[in-house]
């Protein structure tokens, strides 16, 4: 963290503005996001979270604005202007992509080993030895047994999915990740689990992460910054523990008096 | 003596949104000073905003007016202003420079007791074996059985939680501590050992504000006294 003032950001996020026809998507959504930085972007659903979420990581291209990316070579490179072959490097090395629901980052047909080695293979690994002792190590890293490594992701449970998931996207050693409700639709239990696993894990690898939630436990937990959106806007931002403790927009305000109290 | 901490004029005031925009003035004009290795408390009745002007030095609370000055750097040398601060500068002032002790820990799923105080020394750099028996021993010191230290804290008692949370404050090596009531509700031997923990820092040159409302413990370590109620806007 103490380094963290020194760097250049990672991602320069300008007027970044999506319309489907006349409805807002989002307008112009403008932040920086530095290396090792967790932000979570909050807010209910139709706020806009997921329509940011899908234009920052090039699933989605806005209808205006510009997004730059720092490559690892120091150069920024404006998103839409990368080739197909650029931009597919990029998602399937420099950044992971961790989805609400496990089947949808997940291959189900093929064991889990190989949803970890598909995408060391995808960055030019070959020997298969090595990548099964990595896929293994990582398995073990989000706590999954090593001798689950040739069952099918089908016979896993939704929170070893979600487990399965996240190792698939961390085995190249991504500097960005993007989370789309990751914790959503697992039971207590098991989300407490995965917390305490992403916290570990994105502290240890210094991953800069945005998170896309609607639980602002999650949220809190996690992130070094929240965004709230509504109604497509960003209309409050800053440290996470300030817009939490001292909310200052109206519905800011209502979102954090909502939460219930265990 | 090094100039830690001054507060410049700082005012800050609520806006409830839900109660029809009703604003509620917490505190204005609020001057004060916190040197290296002395101890300042601040004074008056529940209310008088003595935890918004800790929330407003950490960062927790925005501050609407004035300044919030921290030297930081090995001797002060860099002085920032916190009402300023972009969130990154806050966070690293929170890693490098500004701790903050109170008595409710924020329990986080499945970490043990031992690591939930080791973290922040951690964080400082320190390595991972130094820092767990830095820990154990602080635990040893507040009285907390060796046998919960393997487990995480979300069941022990309201007591044995906040001597955790005591532990974690005061592991770091930061040149400034807020302390947030550390001792309500403590029994005599633990807050013995808390006064303990505050000599030792004023000892290495920790400059420290805090709200403290045990008398004995206030007069043991308070080297100043701050009346709150100073700063309340004139009615």
């Amino acid at each position: 963290m103490s380094d963290m003032m020194n760097d250049e950001p990672l991602l320069r996020v300008s007027e970044i503005t999506k319309l489907y026809g006349n409805r807002i998507g989002c307008q112009n959504v403008d932040f920086e996001l530095w290396p090792g930085e967790v932000l979570a972007v909050v807010g209910e659903s139709g706020s806009g979270k997921s329509t940011l979420l899908n234009c920052l990581s090039t699933r989605l291209e806005p209808t205006s604005g510009m997004i730059e990316y720092r490559m690892r070579d120091g150069v920024f490179r404006n998103l839409y202007k990368l080739t197909e072959a650029e931009r597919r490097l990029l998602m399937r090395t420099d950044w992971g992509f961790v989805h609400q629901n496990p089947a949808d980052g997940l291959r189900l047909a093929v064991s889990a080993g190989a949803n970890v080695g598909e995408r060391l293979m995808a960055v030019g690994q070959r020997h298969y030895g090595q990548i099964r002792d990595t896929a293994t190590d990582w398995l073990e890293r989000v706590e999954i047994a090593a001798d689950r490594i040739d069952d099918n992701p089908r016979a896993f449970s939704g929170g070893m999915r979600q487990r399965l998931q996240i190792a698939r996207n961390l085995v190249t050693h991504p500097r960005l990740i993007f989370m789309d409700e990751p914790t959503g639709g697992l039971d207590v239990s098991v989300q407490a689990r995965l917390l305490d696993m992403l916290r570990r894990l994105v502290a240890d690898l210094g991953l800069a992460v945005i998170i896309v939630t609607h639980d602002l436990a999650v949220a809190r937990l996690l992130s070094h910054r929240i965004v709230v959106m509504r109604h497509g806007n960003v209309i409050e931002t800053g440290l996470t523990d300030q817009v939490l403790d001292d909310p200052r927009e109206p519905y800011t305000q209502l979102l954090v008096s909502s939460i219930l109290q265990v | 003596m090094t100039k830690r901490l001054s507060l410049k004029s700082v005012g800050k005031s609520f806006q409830m949104h839900l109660q029809g925009g009703l604003t509620l003035p917490v505190v204005t004009n609020v001057e004060l000073e916190v040197f290296s290795g002395e101890c300042v408390v601040l004074g008056g009745p529940s209310g008088a905003g003595k935890s918004s002007i800790l929330k407003m030095i950490y960062g927790n609370y925005r501050c609407d007016e004035g300044q919030i000055l921290i030297a930081t750097g090995e001797n002060g040398e860099t002085v920032l202003d916190i009402a300023k601060a972009e969130p990154r500068r806050m966070l690293s002032l929170r890693s490098n420079t500004i701790g903050y002790v109170s008595q409710f820990l924020r329990v986080i799923p499945r970490v043990s007791a031992e690591d939930v105080v080791a973290e922040p020394l951690i964080a400082q750099g320190a390595d991972e074996k130094t820092a767990v028996n830095k820990a154990r021993d602080l635990l040893t010191r507040l009285n907390v059985p060796n046998r919960l230290w393997t487990l995480p804290p979300a069941t022990f008692s309201g007591g044995e939680q906040q001597r955790v949370n005591i532990a974690r404050g005061f592991i770091t090596n930061y040149p400034m501590l807020l302390l947030d009531e550390p001792t309500a509700s403590l029994d005599a031997a633990n807050r013995a050992v808390v006064v303990e923990l505050v000599e030792e820092k004023k000892a290495s040159g920790v400059a420290m504000l805090g709200i403290l409302h045990d008398l004995d413990v206030r007069e043991r370590i308070a080297d100043r006294i701050v009346d709150v109620t100073n700063f309340k806007q004139a009615a």
